[in-house]
């Protein structure tokens, strides 16, 4: 039970839908930013991405073989371990159910990789069946560098830190390797709607 | 990681809009100079909210202290600046964050550039480097709108002078007549001059703004510096 903070009103702002807000979250309009380093500017033409690890080839796309896949709208929530979430975003990008079709493994993991060396860890399963994609719009445009552009990661229902930025890569593992953020104290998995932002939650 | 009661010890006015809170903390586990925690709420009728703010004090100090910015329309922020009294009590819960961090065995020389409140954190890091044997150097780029408007103002002073840190201070609004510090926006040539050159491997914090964090690094790493020397934190006006 916590205390009272005396004097505290809080400023409710009317929530259309409170169920879709985790717990500990509040709503914000604008886009915030958060990475550990330097933005990268990878040249398109130097970019691709690749699936490697626990499977039976590896297989890579240039860019312009990317973009050629099939891909969908996504309009979803998100939801940042910093505590904001934004309702109606609207992205453009490749499932990863696409990208995974005719990848035969035993893996039950996944350690996705970025440009500036980020990395997170998911399970299989967190991003097949239709819940996670590499977007490559926001909102209609070219995702911007300080957002993840030219591609990130797209895992809603997971706070946004497994949405990888910049991201390059899976490697397909069969156990269970923490990510940058998981190795310095956050929640392995991360459920907004089960508050899992740090370790132990 | 469990929420813990903070007792309000002091409150301290740094600028016309941020204060310290300088609370008790008998359960804190202890923290790195860089981390953050987090600040919960709780109305009478039991709304609650969270929010993530830097801590401004070194771990070798007994007290945690937390310097709040009042941002606009900021829900908590507003309470921390406006309404908090000394002797309330606080829910915290940290220290969070494991990456944005300097220890001593990380040396340096140690280049810290900080844009508005943006220097909490790095606070805490130049105390902890003054309070070790400072064996490497230490240098702090600190922008703010105006000369009112830089917090620490005197510690600063005092940290160049017993311990030599080398503090440079950027005025971007106004400026003192008198003013012998530095006028305008960070941008390349300042940096190419208060920045060490790259072969010497500084390990650069920056923490502000959005906009400011990402130019700031963008432009150092066209400088030469090895973008995995240089470690961002940015404050948007969300709070986070």
């Amino acid at each position: 039970m916590s205390p009272i903070s005396r004097g505290f009103m809080g400023r409710r702002r009317p929530v259309a839908d409170p169920s879709r807000v985790p717990p500990g979250q509040y709503l914000t309009d604008d886009f915030p930013v958060l990475s550990a380093g330097p933005t990268p500017h990878t040249p398109l033409d130097q970019w691709s991405f690749t699936i490697q690890g626990a499977v039976s080839e590896p297989v890579s796309w240039p860019w312009e073989e990317f973009l050629a896949l099939p891909s969908e709208t996504i309009d979803t929530d998100i939801h940042c371990v910093t505590k904001w979430s934004k309702l109606d975003t609207s992205w453009r990008g490749v499932s990863l159910d696409t990208l995974l079709e005719h990848i035969e493994t035993e893996a039950d993991y996944l350690t996705v990789w970025s440009d500036g060396d980020y990395t997170t860890n998911l399970a299989l399963e967190d991003v097949t069946d239709g819940r996670a994609w590499v977007a490559y719009e926001y909102d209609g445009q070219s995702l911007d560098p300080e957002h993840g552009g030219p591609a990130r990661l797209l895992v809603p229902h997971l706070y946004f830190w497994k949405s990888a930025k910049w991201v390059r890569g899976l490697v397909l593992t069969p156990d269970d390797q923490p990510g940058f953020w998981e190795g310095y104290g956050y929640h392995n998995h991360g459920d907004p709607w089960l508050e899992q932002r740090y370790q132990g939650d | 990681m469990i929420w813990q009661l903070a007792r309000v010890r002091e409150l301290v006015d740094e600028t016309p809009r941020c204060k310290s809170l300088v609370l008790e903390t008998p359960e804190w586990p202890g923290h790195r100079a860089g981390q953050h925690v987090d600040v919960r709420l709780t109305a009478e009728d039991g709304y609650r909210t969270e929010r993530s703010y830097s801590i401004a004090s070194a771990p070798e100090e007994r007290e945690l202290v937390l310097t709040i910015e009042r941002l606009k329309d900021g829900e908590v922020s507003t309470y921390l600046v406006d309404e908090l009294r000394v002797a309330d009590e606080l829910e915290l819960r940290g220290p969070v964050g494991g990456y944005f961090v300097w220890e001593q065995k990380l040396g340096g020389p140690l280049l810290l550039i900080a844009g508005g409140s943006g220097v909490v954190p790095l606070r805490a890091m130049l105390r902890h480097w003054a309070a070790g044997e400072r064996s490497v150097p230490a240098r702090m780029l600190y922008s703010s709108r105006t000369l009112e408007d830089v917090i620490y103002r005197n510690e600063l002073e005092r940290l160049a002078a017993d311990a030599g840190a080398e503090i440079e201070l950027t005025l971007t609004r106004e400026w003192p007549k008198d003013w012998t510090g530095h006028r305008g926006r960070v941008n390349r040539q300042l940096l190419e001059d208060l920045a060490w050159p790259p072969r010497q491997r500084p390990l650069v914090y920056v923490c502000g703004p959005t906009t400011f964090v990402e130019t700031t690094a963008t432009t150092l790493v066209e400088l030469g510096h090895d973008p995995s020397r240089i470690r961002t934190e940015r404050f948007g006006p969300t709070g986070s």
